[in-house]
């Protein structure tokens, strides 16, 4: 069976086109159903007492105050909830030598960040539980804290879990080809020390959580804002001791994760621990500071690296020794270490060359952990990628996009295995760098930008070429023990009236999801998008699946959703063939009826055919197939991961008194395979891209040397608005994958993966008159004005 | 009296057009007050302290946050939200827009955004893509990358004041 996808004439085609969202007219008329809008009979609201200290014993709690306060209902400690909930250990098989302790839902005896959750108070009200939360007395005891990533392996620094032996969670060295003798022998060696700031994702919608727990039924029912119900599913049956078939999790509307909302967090636990033992619903809605103190945070390295090149510009080796700290645990069930081996999976990434030694050090240290968010790793790679080559090219005096040109894998080059062993079936750096010069007319901006720095203004254009990983396979966390699906399914299933209704393990966070999904159905169908009605979200009903995450919702779910919707339609078509006497391959489904193949004629709508199969079955033929039903899964088998590839620019200006960078326009080619519906597509893209420029220009979430969190609101940590923000092109080329039908990768992550590392170059560019350079993210007017000497203090 | 009653204050207002009557905790923000007691769950609460606009109502006229407005400052006030401005048809060339060029992901900015950018509209002429962003630049979106909503914004401008001066 094949769809001519590039035919754009053929019937049904919805696939490769703009058709609306089914769930955005709700959402504008403010009829979302986010885990705070829901309210049920009896329910309670949870409110926690966090530690205020980075490190410290816990001798007591004294909750009578609490207790006193009109509307509290309840207190709980650690050992409370440690007797319902069985405590978690995030280690990964295949992440050689990670380790990490058990942590609880709600701090035993020691609490190890500021912002961990040492109490609980269950109230009527969620203000009745905050004000019995400002109550409870703890009294603590504190230790000494581990806060700076590069001495924590130091004799002198304490060791965090004493157990563990060391501060180290987890290092891993990759080394390929004579890395030391290529540097010692290379025409040019240029190296330099990258840090990229501590991030977190700020959802707008903060964490949120609803349990129910109804023991009549044994049954735990979980509304939970999350992108793996399954995984959630399965955690929270393993860990309060339930069978998975008596939980379930439901997901209505998800206001913003981007990975954020991917982990297994404490706080969350504790929820329906308490559910458990109370007996009724629970609600957990995270504020704006519990946010910044407990949602994960993410992307703080710091990098020393050196590039080597010949005279002719041919990338000749790359090594790479990147430090990182995760707080006081790795993060659960995906693990902490995945974000640093990202960073030695993917340097590189776009170019072909044979030496490479990459190392990351992975330490513990007392802040918020940090986990996987949007990109994993991506950003931090191409920056040392990316900032190491344009560094190069200026050092032998070479035009940045021809460094690019002299190295990326050739478009025919495919497959290929890359020095960090990464396998590419087929990507597309030349066609996307074409694309690319040409939507940003490169010749046109250098010339503009010469003639401005005649005048004294300094404006700068930035490259940044990369890969992405998505479609993840069980390579990813499978193989390594964690209960996370990277396989997918989709039930498509016909009604009475000839209404399609789709379930698929995917979920929506607002990209789109459930509008690809209708397009993939109607397409694969022979309907149109409108009468297909997509439900996702929830255990009970939807077939198992990884949910949403690393970019596979198209990719794994589409294409499952394809197949699903194919088999209906032969389904249906053997039903259509025997009430028709017509033989089945002379039969198709066009606009919503049986038609002929040939001729196109229309012999039956599908509403006919439902109202005989289901009411009037008698008439058909005994025995005759008639499942209106079908499901179908589907997982990568060929290739650990679908890479996609792309390439980003930016042009900017730098102010050179101030240090403040204008942000003036910016350009993404990307190639993601298949692209399902280009709107959707290119706003995931926009929407990663500006991630990636807060990422560059203004987030950094502050500790002091105590690990006190300095920064814990949206007035505090900026986060990029409109008035910041630049026009963006985003252009395409598309290489399917051929491990589906589909040949859909996927597009969530490019935006932010490229983006920093663009605006670094175009900053360094700006400024590499003056001789000044940036590196360390993000790129603050001060940070530029100190680069440039101006303030020295 | 208990302590209960004393902390508590009678209000009457008028919420999307229909009279409310209510005895709210002197403490309690407009936006919980109009979520929890009224239903209302399109205006959404984020920040709570008046930084990312999720929560913008239009109260007397005026875009408002409702987490640093009081439930109490709202007596004898004319509120609405995104409910009621929906059901007047009050937005419907907006969030029509809205829509089609996808200005809107997860959509829990949206409702508040919508109000901002309705205060903005009804100012009338025909704001620059400048003036959009700089107008909008209390309404964090972290979905959307901003470009779509001030695209959706200029095109309805730009039919509105296409219809005036007709
Ligand atoms: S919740 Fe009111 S401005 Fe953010
Ligand atoms: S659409 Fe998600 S925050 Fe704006």
């Amino acid at each position: 069976m094949t769809i001519q996808f590039g035919n754009p004439d053929r019937p049904n085609s919805y696939i490769g086109k703009t058709v609306p969202r089914p769930n955005a007219r709700r959402l504008v008329q403010g009829r979302g159903v986010y885990v705070d809008d829901i309210v049920l009979p009896r329910m309670v609201h949870v409110a926690f007492v966090r530690s205020p200290f980075a490190h410290a014993k816990i001798n007591s709690i004294d909750a009578e105050d609490a207790k006193a306060v009109k509307g509290v209902l309840r207190v709980f400690t650690g050992q409370d909830i440690a007797e319902v909930c069985k405590p978690w250990v995030a280690v990964l098989a295949h992440l050689k030598g990670l380790k990490s302790p058990p942590e609880h839902a709600i701090a035993v005896d020691r609490a190890c960040w500021v912002g961990e959750p040492v109490a609980a108070v269950v109230a009527t009200s969620r203000a009745a539980a905050e004000d019995g939360a400002a109550l409870v007395d703890v009294d603590y005891e504190q230790l000494d804290v581990v806060t700076d990533m590069m001495t924590a392996l130091d004799p002198e620094t304490p060791v965090l879990h004493p157990e563990m032996g060391d501060n180290l969670a987890f290092r891993r060295l990759h080394e390929q080809g004579d890395v030391d003798e290529t540097f010692r022998t290379a025409h040019k060696v240029v190296s330099a020390r990258f840090v990229t700031g501590r991030h977190t994702g700020v959802t707008l919608e903060p964490r949120s959580i609803l349990v129910d727990w109804n023991p009549a039924e044994e049954q735990m029912t979980a509304w939970h804002a999350t992108q793996a119900p399954h995984m959630i599913q399965t955690v929270l049956a393993t860990h309060l001791d339930l069978p998975e078939s008596r939980v379930r999790v439901i997901c209505e509307d998800v206001g913003g994760s981007y990975g954020i909302k991917v982990h297994v967090y404490p706080d969350e636990m504790a929820t329906a621990a308490i559910a458990k033992i109370m007996k009724r619903p629970v609600k957990f809605i995270a504020d704006r500071l519990e946010s910044f103190s407990s949602d994960i945070h993410a992307r703080d390295h710091q990098i020393e690296a050196k590039i080597a090149v010949g005279e002719d510009g041919r990338i000749l080796a790359m090594d790479v020794d990147d430090w990182t700290a995760i707080g006081p645990y790795s993060v659960y069930p995906r693990t902490s270490a995945i974000e640093g081996n990202q960073v030695v999976n993917l340097c590189g990434g776009p170019y072909d060359f044979q030496n490479y030694r990459a190392r990351t050090t992975v330490v513990f240290q007392n802040k918020t952990p940090t986990c996987q968010y949007r990109a994993v790793g991506h950003p931090i790679a191409v920056a040392i990628t990316e900032g190491l080559v344009d560094m190069a090219a200026a050092e032998i005096g070479m035009d940045p996009v021809e460094i690019r040109r002299r190295n990326m894998f050739r478009d025919d080059a495919y497959p290929v295995t890359s020095p960090a062993n990464m396998r590419f079936e087929g990507l597309s750096h030349h066609a996307s760098m074409d694309k690319l010069l040409e939507l940003m007319d490169y010749d046109g901006l250098r010339a503009e930008q010469a003639e401005l720095r005649k005048k004294g203004i300094y404006r700068g254009i930035g490259i940044a070429s990369f890969i992405e990983l998505t479609n993840p396979s069980p390579f990813m966390y499978g193989i390594g023990g964690a209960r996370i699906s990277a396989q997918d399914g989709c039930t498509v299933r016909m009604d009475p009236d000839g209404s399609i209704v789709a379930l698929s393990g995917v979920t929506e966070q607002g990209q789109g999801t459930e509008a690809m999904l209708s397009q993939v159905v109607a397409e694969g169908l022979g309907v149109s998008p409108a009468r297909v009605r997509v439900i996702t979200g929830d255990t009970q009903v939807t077939p198992y699946g990884g949910g949403t995450w690393a970019s596979r919702g198209a990719g794994i779910g589409g294409e499952a959703a394809l197949q699903a919707a194919r088999a209906l339609r032969d389904s249906i078509l053997e039903v259509a063939a025997s009430m028709l006497q017509a033989d089945q391959a002379q039969l198709d489904i066009r606009d919503g009826a049986v038609v002929d193949s040939t001729s196109g004629e229309a012999r039956m709508p599908l509403e006919e055919l439902g109202r005989i199969v289901y009411f009037r079955g008698d008439t058909l033929p005994k025995g005759l197939p008639r499942e209106l039903v079908q499901t179908r899964h589907f997982i990568t088998s060929e290739y650990p991961f679908a890479f996609t590839n792309g390439v980003q620019a930016s042009y900017l200006e730098v102010d050179t008194e101030t240090g403040i960078v204008k942000l003036l326009k910016h350009w993404c080619v990307e190639d993601c395979g298949r692209v399902i519906n280009p709107l959707l597509v290119d706003e995931q893209i926009r929407g990663g891209i500006v991630q990636g420029l807060g990422g560059a220009l203004f987030e950094e979430i502050h500790y002091d040397a105590e690990g006190q969190l300095l920064n814990g609101s949206m007035a505090d940590y900026l986060v990029p608005m409109a008035a910041e923000m630049p026009d963006m092109i985003i252009g395409h080329v598309e290489t399917p994958t051929g491990e589906s039908l589909l040949g859909a990768k996927g597009a969530g992550e490019a935006g932010t993966a490229g983006s920093p590392a663009a605006v670094m170059n175009a900053i360094n560019d700006a400024l590499r008159p003056m001789g000044a350079q940036v590196t360390e993210m993000p790129f603050t007017p001060e940070r530029i004005v100190r680069a440039l000497g101006t303030l020295n203090d | 009296m208990t302590e209960m009653f004393r902390d508590k204050i009678d209000i009457s207002l008028t919420v999307n057009g229909e009279p409310v009557e209510a005895r709210v905790p002197a403490g309690q923000h407009l936006v919980d007050f109009l979520r929890g007691e009224l239903g209302l769950t399109g205006a959404h609460a984020s920040c709570e302290h008046g930084v990312c606009g999720a929560c913008t109502l239009k109260v007397d006229g005026k875009a408002v946050r409702g987490c640093l407005m009081l439930a109490a400052q709202a007596d004898g006030a004319d509120v609405w939200t995104v409910e009621g401005l929906s059901d007047l048809g009050a937005i419907k060339d907006l969030q029509d827009v809205f829509v089609e060029r996808n200005a809107l992901q997860c959509g829990f900015c949206t409702p508040g955004m919508l109000v901002a950018i309705n205060e903005l509209l009804e100012a009338g002429g025909m704001p620059s893509r400048d003036q959009i962003r700089e107008h909008l630049s209390g309404n964090y979106c972290r979905c959307t990358g901003y470009e779509a909503i001030v695209d959706a914004v200029e095109s309805v401008a730009r039919v509105r004041a296409h219809k005036g001066a007709a």
